[in-house]
């Protein structure tokens, strides 16, 4: 029987009935008195001198408030980065530096010039068609080979080079790697490019500023994934306001994906300006300016080496890649390519030695961050075409090479720093041949064939890390914050609870899961749990969503909040029924006596901890609330296996998923329905990745994706029915839930998925294609089968 | 957006005159006009909507041949154009139902896309383009892409389609816009077969004189084998030159043999 409350349970987002019918507050439902509109004013060219910038005419425009320019942040701080990544030499990564509006020159299309405020939007927007730019155009670094070359112009004049860092993990490893490799019984080796991406978040971004004059207090209204940490790094980094003169709200935000997490220019610019003019100033971004300013993703050319012996069992791992900064580093950027890709490429695989380098390179392109997956899809699509392209060149069935080699015993240390907690890879791949119905495969392929069509099936395996993170080790690697996550749980007088989580829920759905977590930890209703979230008012310092990390991480602070809350509810219980603590027991939201019939409600409980008149009040404090803050032991280790099916016309070279099946170990599922809506998201994001997004400059650093015209976004039509299943997961041995999180999995192991199905379908219609690069598109097939 | 008049006349009469100010523009649904303004890329001081014009609306079918008033949506062409179903089909995938329900065919012709569904109909059917002024045949009125043979101020009040025996639309969509990638509008007359192309050309929707020639003496899908459509296709992030023209081929045949 399904249970119909508590964890397990998939009781229907309540988050929804607002959002589905119109009543949601977003940031830009929000709008202050005296509100001023601000436009920013972008480079059209992706590399250039600003000569000057003359704004009179614009000044004297109707409604034009001011105009800022990069002078007027000058003295200011700029935009920080969130990881230092230290390089196989031991120096610190190259940092430059990144303004908030453009100074000395612009770095790429979208690079913020001016930001002109007035009484409307439309007056910002005519005044900005007349400021005088007098822009001189230099050569644009656009292939990162290209920038690499000694001559080549670069990004930032004061570095001297493009290279942000070269970076060699496990450095001590390189010659044993080496060895390995040369004496290996067989090599497989692809080079592929892992495609950038625009996140494209249904919500564009959107930023408010607003002063208090009396109180000498900003305000933030933002589109943010983690209104916390956009408050230290924009108070402290980058304005200089203390946080308690700073406040930043995140209300409902619609999906992030990462794109949201990082501390944007133009947050800076509407609370600047706001402080300065004394206005209540509102910026929102175009779908177009959001091409050009959101942070993009992956853009990874990597060549990668499996080494097998005699008996097919992996021997070493070689990678090399080189990684797309864009123009400056965002706030987790170094991040992407070393820690939280490095560090997944021994992926599900006893591979006893591993060794990555990534060249992280400066372009004159929109800055490039985590996107759903971060790092680890990147790391995951390497591995899983080469790992297939060695079965395919052995002869050996793909899930057999796989099963081989895979990691069994837990806890398992790889050669990649990170050690796997749990996990049964097996397990997921008994499953997967079952559901995914391989035995009926060569049938389902006949079948195409009589249509015309070549069917090809596909499989990958994954293991990611998420439940992001551990403080202490990630402060070790480089990173500038800490990684903990927290919970105040404030009981009411009449039993009702309000959890104020430093998780931050953008589409997730953490309203409806949390409370499940309360709800069977104490036996209440779930209906007596509120979630509040994304206002640094009222909510205890948090670190925000995104590594799925809010159950695995958020979860916990909850759990151990809670846990406070229940121990100190037994004493007074233990008071009010003249007992032992140690005898009580709660059950069903009450606390009974053991062995006895004596028993008081949840609700005589919390009533008397607020009007304490008969209370141990020498004992404890009145009152019914607390904080936790929780710091992971080690991060969590979801991992999957799956399988896609796809035909392939061999006319058009137009790709059809016909069959996704998948099997994800998640650990615990505390809401079965969102955990597969989540799959269900991540996997379209993959094969969006895999079929059809694709964020193309030009030579001259120029967007040839940057509409809805020719960016491709995946549909509900582009994708099938999936089958998905998470029900042979093995649980997380540190948290106290069990979880692993499931916000990134679908995104991370479909890429590899999809494309290896693509190549079977290929072979199947004697195509001897080994690789072809993402998007899969109609006319990548049709020419690559045009030659092989 | 910038600011501009706004005009709803009532006639084809009213609209000319209105169309007579410096720098105004008509309007029909808006599909492409209303981005353009939004992306401050044109700036009309005035707005001639040719929506509320009753006689420019409406299908009517006579004489072997259906009309199509050129404030006609293409929903309704979807929905009302069963004596030529071919031209139903073809209006009812462009674009989306919110774009079909105020999107129209005049709209469609004047700006001549050239990866636009309706100009390969016109074409591909031997359409006559009736304005306020004149009848145009299709062959003269398509120019190369974005350029047609209307001069200023020149409304399309009517478009009509003679009825073919057999004919069809095949669209490959490009997979962001979900225009056509390539499409091919083929129709089988009694004195003759035309086949159309849009989406593959740098000049805009043209006419495969081979296919229709091999179409006219045999009208079969493998008529076609061994032709291959040349001239100066686009190539771009969507798809080369070379691929283009092989989807020409591919669509040609794929429509011969769905013509109904
Ligand atoms: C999301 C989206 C998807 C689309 N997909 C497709 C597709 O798959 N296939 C396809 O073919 N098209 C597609 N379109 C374009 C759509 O069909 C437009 O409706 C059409 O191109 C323009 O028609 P309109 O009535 O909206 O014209 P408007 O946008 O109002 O006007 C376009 C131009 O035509 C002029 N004009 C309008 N009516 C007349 C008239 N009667 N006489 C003379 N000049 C006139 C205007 O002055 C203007 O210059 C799509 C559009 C969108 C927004």
């Amino acid at each position: 029987m399904p249970k119909d409350s508590g964890i397990g349970a998939s009781p229907k987002r309540r988050e929804d009935i607002r959002f589905l019918t119109g009543v949601g507050n977003y940031t830009d439902d929000i709008n202050r008195p005296g509100q001023a509109y601000m436009h920013v004013l972008r480079s059209d060219m992706a590399h250039a001198r600003i000569k000057n910038i003359d704004t009179a005419a614009a000044m004297a425009m109707p409604g034009v408030i001011h105009i800022f320019t990069g002078d007027d942040f000058e003295a200011i701080g700029g935009i920080p980065c969130g990881w230092q990544v230290t390089d196989r030499f031991g120096e610190v990564m190259k940092e430059p530096k990144h303004p908030v509006l453009a100074h000395g020159k612009v770095r790429h299309v979208g690079d913020p010039i001016c930001a002109i405020v007035a009484e409307t939007l439309a007056e910002a927007r005519d005044a900005a068609e007349a400021i005088e730019l007098d822009l001189e155009e230099l050569p644009a670094v656009i292939n990162m080979a290209d920038a690499l070359e000694s001559g080549s112009a670069t990004v930032h004049d004061e570095l001297g080079d493009n290279l942000c860092y070269d970076w060699g993990f496990v450095e001590e490893n390189k010659e044993a790697v080496d060895e390995a490799i040369k004496n290996a019984a067989h090599v497989t080796t692809v080079e592929l490019i892992n495609n950038r991406l625009v996140p494209n978040p249904m919500e564009a971004r959107v930023a408010i500023g607003e002063y208090d004059r009396a109180g000498d207090m900003s305000t933030l209204y933002t589109t943010s994934q983690n209104p916390h940490v956009i408050r230290l790094l924009m108070g402290a980094f980058v304005l200089g306001i203390p946080e308690h003169k700073l406040r930043v709200v995140a209300p409902d935000v619609g999906g992030g994906f990462g794109s949201k997490i990082y501390h944007y220019a133009e947050e800076a610019l509407c609370t600047f300006a706001a402080k300065t003019l004394k206005r209540p100033v509102k910026w929102v971004s175009t779908r177009t300016e959001a091409f050009m300013s959101d942070a993009h993703a992956r853009d990874h050319v990597t060549k990668i080496e499996l080494a097998l012996d005699a008996d097919n069992n992996f021997t070493a791992v070689r990678t090399n890649t080189l990684a797309n900064m864009g123009a400056y580093l965002s706030t987790f950027a170094p991040s992407i390519p070393t820690w939280l890709h490095g560090t997944l490429m021994a992926g599900n695989y006893k591979t006893p030695l591993v060794y990555v380098n990534v060249r992280a390179v400066f372009t004159n392109t929109v800055p490039v961050d985590a996107y759903r997956g971060a790092g680890r899809p990147e790391a995951t699509y390497q591995l899983e075409r080469v790992i297939d392209k060695a079965a395919r060149e052995l002869g050996v069935d793909p899930f057999e090479l796989r099963r081989q080699n895979f990691v069994t015993e837990f806890p398992y240390q790889t050669p990649v720093a990170v050690e796997y907690d749990s996990g049964d890879f097996h397990r997921l791949v008994d499953k997967l041949e079952k559901s995914a119905d391989f035995g009926g495969f060569a049938a389902r392929r006949a079948e195409s064939e009589k249509k015309g069509l070549l069917r090809g099936l596909g499989v990958n395996c994954f293991i990611e890390a998420c439940g992001i993170a551990p403080s202490n080790l990630v402060g070790q690697l480089g990173a500038r914050a800490g990684l903990y996550e927290s919970a105040t749980v404030r009981v009411n007088a009449t039993g009702g609870i309000v959890v104020m989580t430093g998780s931050h829920s953008h589409g997730q759905g953490h309203e409806t899961v949390f409370p499940q977590v309360i709800s069977e930890m104490i036996g209440i209703d779930e209906s007596m749990v509120e979630i509040v979230h994304g206002d640094t008012a009222n909510t205890p310092m948090g670190m925000g969503t995104y590594g799925s990390r809010s159950i695995a991480v958020g979860g916990p602070a909850m759990v151990r909040a809670t846990e406070k809350i229940i121990n100190k509810a037994k004493k007074i219980a233990a008071h009010l029924m003249e007992a032992s603590e140690a005898d009580i027991e709660l059950k069903d939201g009450a606390f009974s006596v053991a062995g006895t019939d004596k028993s008081v409600a949840w609700g005589d409980v919390t009533l008397a901890a607020y009007v304490p008149h008969n209370y141990p009040l020498e004992d404890i404090e009145p009152g019914l609330e607390e904080t936790a803050f929780y710091d992971p032991a080690n991060f969590t280790y979801p991992a999957g296996a799956y399988a896609c099916e796809v035909e392939v016309d061999p006319d058009t070279g137009k790709v059809t998923i016909a069959k996704f099946t998948t099997a994800d170990d998640f650990g615990n599922v505390v809401n079965p329905m969102i955990v597969e809506g989540q799959v269900h998201g991540g996997l379209t994001q993959g094969i969006g990745q895999a079929l059809m997004e694709n964020a193309a400059y030009d030579e001259n650093g120029q967007l040839l994706s940057a509409s809805y015209m020719d960016y491709a976004m995946p549909r509900a039509a582009d994708v099938p029915n999936f089958t998905v299943d998470h029900t042979n997961g093995t649980p997380c041995t540190h948290n106290p839930l069990g979880v692993k999180g499931c916000g990134e999995a679908g995104a991370i192991g479909s890429t590899p998925t999809v494309v290896n199905a693509v190549l079977d379908a290929m072979y199947s219609g004697g195509h001897k294609v080994d690789h072809i690069d993402m998007p899969v598109s109609p006319s990548r097939v049709w020419a690559a089968m045009q030659k092989g | 957006m910038y600011n501009f008049d706004f005009e709803k006349p009532s006639s084809v009469a009213d609209a000319v005159a209105a169309l007579g100010a410096e720098d105004a523009q008509a309007l029909g649904g808006g599909q492409t006009m209303i981005p353009t303004l939004k992306q401050r890329l044109a700036s009309p001081s005035k707005l001639v909507s040719l929506t509320g014009i009753a006689d420019m609306k409406g299908v009517s079918a006579s004489g072997g041949a259906i009309k199509i008033g050129g404030a006609t949506t293409h929903a309704t062409v979807a929905a009302e154009a069963g004596s030529y179903p071919a031209l139903a089909e073809t209006a009812s995938h462009i674009g989306d139902p919110a774009v079909r329900n105020r999107g129209t065919i005049g709209g469609s012709l004047a700006n001549n896309d050239p990866s636009a569904c309706y100009p390969a109909a016109a074409l591909g059917s031997g359409a006559t383009i009736t304005t306020n002024t004149r009848d145009i045949a299709a062959d003269d009125y398509f120019q190369g892409m974005f350029t047609t043979a209307l001069d200023e101020g020149e409304i399309i009040t009517a478009v009509t389609f003679p009825i073919p025996e057999k004919a069809n639309y095949q669209k490959f969509v490009q997979p962001a816009s979900r225009f056509a990638l390539v499409g091919v509008f083929v129709a089988k007359y009694a004195d003759g077969v035309r086949v159309a192309v849009t989406g593959a050309s740098n000049d805009g929707v043209f006419r495969w004189a081979e296919a229709e020639a091999a179409l006219s003496s045999n009208f079969s899908a493998s008529a076609l084998d061994g032709l291959a459509a040349s001239g100066d296709m686009i190539s771009d992030l969507h798809g080369t030159a070379e691929y283009r023209a092989h989807l020409v081929g591919v669509l040609t045949k794929r429509a011969v043999a769905a013509a109904a």
